[in-house]
């Protein structure tokens, strides 16, 4: 039996469903103090009453992403204002943007599971924790910054970039974990390397990465690198920030906390669940969060359930990596094409570096697409035959993947851009 | 035998000058320079007279590989370049890519990568041509 932060990691399945339906009235009675619910609600003619089993939600209404913007600033808001003590804020633009406000117990509820989260995979007090995510409106920081203060680690706030000082930090404090998007910590290699330092002779036990969608290579490619393991964190602010789902030790998929969260997976066009191990758009409804519960929140992100039970004993079910939003997908001649798609050819061949980029623009009236990336320094032979060849192997590899035939750029190694904050994978050049 | 840096570059204004800016501050004399390109990327070999001086100069992250090849002396006249090619015909040896340059009135250095460098080198010697090692390159040149 694993070590638990909260017994609640291993409920059974009927008491985590009985517990899940007290707090799902309790939710839709909360929801329907907001102005936009209220209204919803009322349209409809349900009320917390309608819900006599975990089913009767889906005569709820999808609450859509639009519907955020549509409320900004207070429409969601299901507590008086005084009850408010802090605001999470997309980066959207005006008529784009998203407010999510938390009460004191919601920021005390968010801060206990990512502390489950954290504790799950091994951190105590006592863990020295380089938090390299972005602090202020963004959730990643604070969210994991008030989460491992729970557990009584000793927190640098470091935020993002500065990365001869991230690293001088390391050293000097002995950092045992650290909490980083992805690409950065790709990038960070190049300043190790710069510094002469190697990561692997520091003291990290572990790393969390988070606030962006990666491949299995890319993890591959960081854990080799890094000589750490690195678990995926899932979150959304609308839903509070990371720590809504969390992989465990077997790193089979990310346990999603199901006395905080109902989960449906849905097919995107239907609106209908997907059978067990379908892919499909992850729809959330919080259940315990009292300044802006949402009701069936259309997510946007693709995953799937992991079918079956985990290794590790814990019985709330798991969720695949995130393969994407649906928002990140481009259409290239009537093909839908994923960036992570192509990031997981990329990344299975040794020949190819770490930093990748995908351009679209528009040759005549064609639509073209162009991926750059960089070649590594050892797989350079010295001649160009050689590099055409890998040129049309990587071209190749893609279109078996994507169904159509990018072109391909090889670049310098370190040329392309470095990516300190959430990776800008897709530049769209095309027109309108 | 002498060796030749390959260095992978982008065939775009500005990554030559990058190259020979980096060479030029490290003091790093040039002796020869070859630039092939196909599409896109391109390739620049150059013979300098401090190749393991060069290789850190251009340093990491750069994609850059020493390429061993053969210096042979030739006489600059007509039909000097045809006895090397017939030789290494001869002896079933392709030449994969060739340069030279006259360092003086009377004589050449022809530059050829091969699959097998020190069999090329045997077969051109018995033919009673010079091969030249790095010292020897670096005297001719002067």
């Amino acid at each position: 039996m694993p070590d638990l932060y909260d017994p609640l990691e291993l409920t059974s399945r009927d008491e985590l469903h009985a517990l899940q339906l007290d707090r799902l009235r309790w939710t839709i009675a909360q929801a329907a103090r907001s102005p936009h619910y209220a209204k919803v609600f009322s349209s409809l003619d349900i009320s917390a009453d309608s819900v006599n089993a975990l089913d009767d939600l889906r005569r709820f209404p999808f609450t859509e992403k639009q519907d955020l913007r549509d409320s900004y600033p207070f429409g969601l808001l299901a507590v008086p204002k005084d009850e408010v003590v802090r605001m999470h804020h997309s980066s959207g633009t005006t008529g784009m943007a998203i407010a999510v406000f938390h009460t004191a117990r919601d920021i005390a509820h968010w801060a206990d599971l990512v502390a489950r989260c954290l504790y799950m995979v091994g951190v105590r007090q006592g863990d020295v924790f380089q938090n390299m995510m972005t602090y202020g409106l963004f959730t990643g920081g604070l969210g994991l910054h008030y989460g491992a203060e729970k557990l009584g680690c000793f927190i640098l706030p470091t935020g993002a970039g500065n990365s001869h000082r991230q690293i001088q930090f390391m050293q000097i404090f002995s950092t045992t974990f650290v909490h980083i998007i992805p690409s950065y910590a790709l990038a960070l290699l190049g300043a190790f390397e710069e510094m002469g330092v190697d990561p692997k002779s520091l003291s990290l036990r572990l790393a969390v990465g988070g606030a962006e969608p990666y491949s299995e290579g890319m993890r591959a490619r960081l854990q080799e690198s890094w000589g750490i393991p690195f678990y995926n964190c899932y979150g959304l602010s609308e839903m509070q920030g990371p720590g809504v789902a969390f992989e465990c030790p077997a790193q089979q998929g990310l346990h999603i906390w199901e006395d905080s969260y109902l989960v449906e997976i849905i097919n995107p066009d239907t609106g209908e669940p997907v059978s067990d191990g379908e892919e499909g758009e992850l729809v959330l409804t919080s259940l315990t969060r009292e300044a802006m519960p949402l009701i069936r929140y259309r997510t946007r992100d693709l995953t799937s359930f992991v079918p079956g039970p985990c290794p590790c004993g814990r019985t709330h079910r798991r969720l695949s990596r995130i393969q994407g939003r649906s928002d990140d997908m481009f259409i290239l001649r009537g093909v839908n094409i994923f960036p992570l798609q192509i990031e997981r050819v990329l990344m299975s061949m040794p020949e190819v570096g770490h930093n990748y980029l995908i351009v679209l623009d528009r040759e005549g009236y064609a639509d073209r697409l162009t991926v750059r990336v960089e070649l590594t320094p050892e797989a350079f032979q010295g001649d160009l035959a050689h590099l055409k060849s890998l040129q049309d192997r990587i071209a190749d590899a893609l279109r078996e993947e994507i169904l159509v035939r990018p072109r391909v750029e090889l670049v310098e190694p370190g040329s392309l851009p470095r990516q300190e904050g959430k990776a800008v994978r897709v530049v769209d050049e095309r027109e309108g | 035998m002498i060796e030749q840096l390959a260095i992978f570059s982008e065939n775009k204004p500005g990554r030559l000058e990058k190259i020979t800016e980096a060479l030029a501050k490290a003091n790093v004399n040039i002796r020869a320079i070859h630039v092939a390109s196909l599409g896109d990327m391109g390739v620049i070999k150059l013979v300098v007279d401090r190749p393991d001086d060069a290789y850190r100069a251009l340093g990491a992250p750069a994609a850059i590989r020493k390429i061993p090849c053969v210096a042979v002396r030739v006489p600059d006249r007509p039909g000097a370049l045809h006895e090397v090619t017939r030789v290494l015909r001869e002896a079933g040896i392709n030449i994969e890519n060739a340069s030279g340059f006259a360092v003086s009135r009377a004589e050449a250095i022809l530059l050829l990568e091969v699959a097998d460098v020190p069999a090329a080198e045997q077969v051109l010697a018995q033919a009673e041509f010079k091969t030249l090692d790095e010292g020897e390159f670096e005297a001719a040149v002067l």
